[in-house]
C-alpha cells in the first residue's frame, strides 16, 4: 500500500480487459464492491422478507424498520404522491448506504467516493423528477420558477436564480456524496499514515483521532444515504405537488 | 530529554510524510475517465438488477408481511374484545342466575315458616279446644258435684239425724220435719262449709 492518501480511490482492472466498441467496461475494484453491496443488499431483505412471524427475529426486524424508516421518510416528504416511487427511493438509500459502509471497512473501496457514481446517480434524479413534473403539470410545471408573491420588478432575477438553482441540483446532490466520502476516507487514511510514520512513541495520538475519526465517519455514512435520499424525496416532491 | 526526542521526532516525521505524499500523488483518481463508462455500465446494472428484485419480489413480501401482521394483531385484539364481552355477559347471566336462586331460596324458606307456624297454630288450636273441652268438662263434673254435695249431705244429715233421733228418743220422727230443720240449718251454716 502506497502511503498516497488518495491510492484507495483508485479504480484498477480485476481480470480481463471487457470492450464493446469503443468503450472499456472492463470489471474492476469498483464494479465488485458494486455487486457486493447490492448482493448484501438482497440477501438482508431476502432472508428479511421469508417468513412472516408474528414476533419478527433480529433479521426480519431490520428488514421491516428499513422499510418503515424509508417509507415514512417518504410519506412525510413527499406526501402519499409519491408511493409509486418507493421501490427506487428505497434502492437508492440502501445503495449508497451499503456502498458507505462497505467502504469504512479497511481495505476496502467505496464506490460512492466516485464523483462518476454519484453523479450519474444524481443525473438519473434529476432527469426523472423533471419527466415526472412535466408528466404531471405539463408546462405548467415551469411556475415551479416563478415563486408567488415576489414582487414583478424582483421576477426576471429571481427566476434566474430559481432555473439555475434547479439546474445545479444534479452537481450538489452529487458532490455532497462524493465530497463527504472522499474527504472522510482521506482523512482516516492521512491519520493512518501519520501513525504509522510517528512509530510506537507518537503514533498514539493520531490513532486516537483514526478511532474517533471512524466512527464519525460511520455516521457520515449513514447521515450522507439519508440526505441524498430525502433530497431525491424533496425534489419529488417539488415534482409531484407544485406549490411553490 | 525523552520529551525533547519525542517532540523532534513527530517534527520531523512531518517532513518524512509530506515528502512522500508530494512524491506520489498524482491527483485525484476519481477525476480520471479511464474507467468511468465502465463504472457507469456496472452502476446501471447493479442497481436497476436490485431495484427489479427489490421492486418486484422483495418489498411487496414486506409490506405484506406487515399487513398481515396488522390485521392479525387487530383481529387477535378484536377476538379478545370479543370474548371479554362474551365473558361479561356470562358473568351477568351467573349473577342473575345466584340472585334469582336466591329469591327462590328465599320464598322457599318463607313458605316452609309460614306453613310450619300454620302447623303450630293448628295444632295448638286443636290442642286448646281439648284442653278448653276437658277443663269444661272437668268443670262440669266438680259444678255437678258441688251441687249435688248439699243435696247429698242434706239427705245425710236427715237420716242421720233422724236414725239419731230414734235411737235417743225411740220414736218415729217425721222425716220432712228434719229435714226442714237440716235445710234451715244448711242454709244458715252453707256458707261457712261451702265457701261461697
Amino acid at each position: 500500500m502506497a502511503a498516497n492518501p488518495m491510492s484507495q480511490f483508485d479504480v484498477y482492472r480485476i481480470g480481463p480487459e471487457i470492450k464493446v466498441g469503443a468503450f472499456d467496461i472492463s470489471f474492476t475494484n469498483a464494479s465488485l464492491f458494486m455487486i457486493l453491496s447490492t448482493v448484501s443488499i438482497l440477501l438482508v431483505f431476502n432472508i428479511g422478507s421469508k417468513k412472516n412471524s408474528i414476533l419478527p427475529n433480529k433479521i426480519q426486524l431490520l428488514a421491516e424498520l428499513s422499510y418503515t424508516f424509508v417509507s415514512k421518510m417518504i410519506s412525510d416528504t413527499a406526501g402519499s404522491k409519491a408511493k409509486p416511487y418507493f421501490a427506487f427511493i428505497f434502492s437508492l438509500f440502501m445503495f449508497v448506504l451499503f456502498c458507505n459502509m462497505f467502504g469504512m471497512i479497511p481495505y476496502t473501496f467505496t464506490v460512492t467516493s466516485h464523483i462518476i457514481v454519484t453523479f450519474v446517480l444524481a443525473a438519473f434524479i434529476f432527469i426523472g423528477v423533471t419527466v415526472i413534473g412535466f408528466i404531471k403539470h405539463g408546462f405548467g410545471y415551469l411556475k415551479l420558477f416563478v415563486p408567488s408573491g415576489v414582487p414583478a420588478v424582483l421576477l426576471p432575477l429571481i427566476v434566474v436564480i430559481e432555473i439555475i438553482s434547479y439546474l445545479s441540483r444534479p452537481i450538489s446532490l452529487s458532490v455532497r456524496l462524493f465530497a463527504n466520502m472522499m474527504a472522510g476516507h482521506t482523512m482516516m487514511k492521512v491519520f493512518g499514515g501519520f501513525v504509522i510514520s510517528l512509530g510506537i512513541v507518537g503514533g498514539w495520538l493520531p490513532l486516537s483521532f483514526s478511532v474517533a475519526l471512524t466512527g464519525l465517519e460511520i455516521l457520515v455514512a449513514f447521515l450522507q444515504a439519508y440526505v441524498f435520499a430525502i433530497l431525491t424525496c424533496i425534489y419529488l416532491n417539488d415534482a409531484l405537488n407544485l406549490h411553490h | 530529554m525523552i520529551k525533547k526526542i519525542y517532540f523532534q521526532s513527530i517534527f520531523f516525521s512531518f517532513f518524512f510524510i509530506k515528502e512522500a505524499f508530494t512524491a506520489e500523488s498524482g491527483g485525484m483518481p476519481q477525476l480520471n475517465p479511464e474507467f468511468w463508462v465502465s463504472q457507469i455500465f456496472w452502476l446501471i446494472l447493479t442497481f436497476g438488477i436490485m431495484y427489479l428484485v427489490l421492486s418486484k419480489l422483495i418489498l411487496p413480501k414486506i409490506s405484506n408481511n406487515l399487513e398481515s401482521r396488522k390485521s392479525q394483531i387487530l383481529e387477535n385484539i378484536e377476538a379478545a374484545e370479543k370474548q371479554r364481552e362474551d365473558s361479561d355477559a356470562k358473568l351477568k347471566e351467573y349473577d342473575e342466575i345466584i340472585s334469582k336462586s336466591k329469591l327462590k331460596g328465599n320464598s322457599i324458606f318463607n313458605q316452609a315458616r309460614e306453613k310450619a307456624l300454620k302447623d303450630i297454630g293448628a295444632k295448638r288450636e286443636v290442642l286448646d279446644k281439648q284442653i278448653d273441652n276437658e277443663i269444661a268438662e272437668a268443670e262440669k263434673e266438680i259444678d255437678a258435684l258441688r251441687k249435688n254435695a248439699p243435696d247429698k249431705i242434706n239427705k245425710i244429715a236427715i237420716e242421720t239425724s233422724s236414725e239419731l233421733l230414734q235411737k235417743l228418743i225411740g220414736a218415729q220422727v217425721n222425716n220432712s220435719s228434719i229435714s226442714a230443720i237440716v235445710d234451715d240449718l244448711s242454709r244458715r251454716n252453707g256458707d261457712k262449709y261451702y265457701g261461697n
